[in-house]
């Protein structure tokens, strides 16, 4: 079911593409989020908005999205770093709000082992297969010496690499 | 035959996730909020200019607080079905009217005084529900989308069940489906409405 916030993101995706096609159109340009007083402010939102995901436009960071809850979002978030609060805090705010969706860092915690721990899971699942296999197969395999005398009848094949090939007619 | 089996098995695992993450809707993110207190809020109601809400006004009932707005699309989709749950007096219902008028991409909110933007917000809010129907006990009006930020509101509608203590037990994300209304909201409201 299509809810009537998630339109943004092809409306933002559109102004986007509006924008790379005429990047000094100045009627876009007037509608650009003016930036905050602060400089250190600003750095500040956007390392911590980069590691947190918009919820309307699930592919994209809090710092990209052109979506208008990101908006509502960079304010609430500008204002936390006004207020004092450190990234650790500002994290735990959104988290309390939207849960770990909203982070590109899951947390470690027993529902993300899983995710965590699972591909090393499978990678010493390959490793061990693989020793096995390879054990397994170098047992079975006949020893690979040769009699003298398929030596010498390789070393006649192996001797004349130039010789013509044999007339078949 | 034999090692055939392990390949064929682990296809078959691989079969059973990608269906389970087929069917899931990646829009439909769980709400940390369920099981919590309802946080707390005090907005103007928009039938009494004069006169506010918060949630502990609901305590000792079970209701339900419904984020809706003129401007959402999928809220008319929902409407009726609230309209005539209403009707039948099954639980109070409490509208958030989220951002009536900055959520509404054709209007510049910013040119606005906030006199007129409250003056706008009413006058829009109203008229959609005399137009629709109004099955709210009454509608409060986030603005700003402050309140809605504060339940974890990342589209409209959805939908909180609240119980007498006011902790959130459901969250619906989306409008409000016949079957969801039968399925999930009655039965756990019967039950919310037998606890102390």
């Amino acid at each position: 079911m299509t809810r009537s916030r998630l339109t943004s993101c092809a409306a933002s995706a559109a102004l986007a593409a509006a924008l790379t096609l005429g990047a000094a159109s100045p009627l876009l340009a007037a509608e650009a989020t003016p930036m905050a007083d602060n400089p250190v402010v600003e750095a500040r939102l956007v390392a911590i908005s980069e590691e947190l995901r918009c919820l309307v436009c699930q592919n994209e960071s809090l710092a990209a999205s052109r979506a208008e809850l990101a908006d509502d979002l960079r304010r609430e978030v500008r204002k936390l770093i006004n207020d004092g609060k450190s990234d650790a805090e500002i994290r735990d705010y959104l988290v309390a709000r939207y849960g770990d969706f909203v982070l590109y860092r899951p947390p470690v915690k027993p529902t993300t082992w899983l995710l965590w721990f699972g591909p090393f899971v499978i990678l010493a699942g390959a490793i061990f297969g693989l020793v096995a296999y390879l054990r397994r197969r170098s047992t079975r395999l006949a020893p690979a010496t040769l009699s003298d005398e398929q030596k010498a009848a390789a070393q006649a094949l192996l001797g004349t690499p130039h010789a013509p090939p044999k007339d078949n007619a | 035959m034999k090692r055939f089996l392990i390949p064929l098995g682990l296809f078959l695992v691989l079969v059973v996730f990608l269906a389970i993450g087929l069917n899931r809707d990646p829009h439909e993110v769980p709400s940390p909020l369920v099981g919590k207190p309802a946080p707390d809020f005090k907005l103007g109601v928009l039938a009494a200019p004069d006169k506010s809400f918060t949630p502990a006004d609901m305590r000792g009932q079970v209701w339900l607080l419904n984020v809706w707005a003129s401007w959402c699309v999928s809220c008319r989709a929902e409407h009726p079905l609230l309209v005539a749950f209403a009707k039948q007096g099954g639980l109070p219902i409490v509208g958030l009217n989220y951002k009536e008028v900055r959520g509404d991409g054709g209007i510049d909110a910013k040119k606005l005084s906030a006199d007129d933007e409250l003056a706008l917000t009413r006058q829009r809010a109203g008229a959609w529900l005399s137009q629709h129907g109004n099955p709210y006990t009454l509608s409060v009006l986030d603005m700003d989308g402050r309140v809605g930020i504060d339940y974890g509101v990342y589209g409209v509608p959805e939908t909180y069940l609240i119980d007498k203590k006011g902790v959130i037990r459901f969250k619906q994300i989306g409008p409000i489906t016949p079957e969801a209304l039968e399925k999930k909201i009655l039965p756990l409201a019967r039950q919310l409405a037998t606890e102390s």
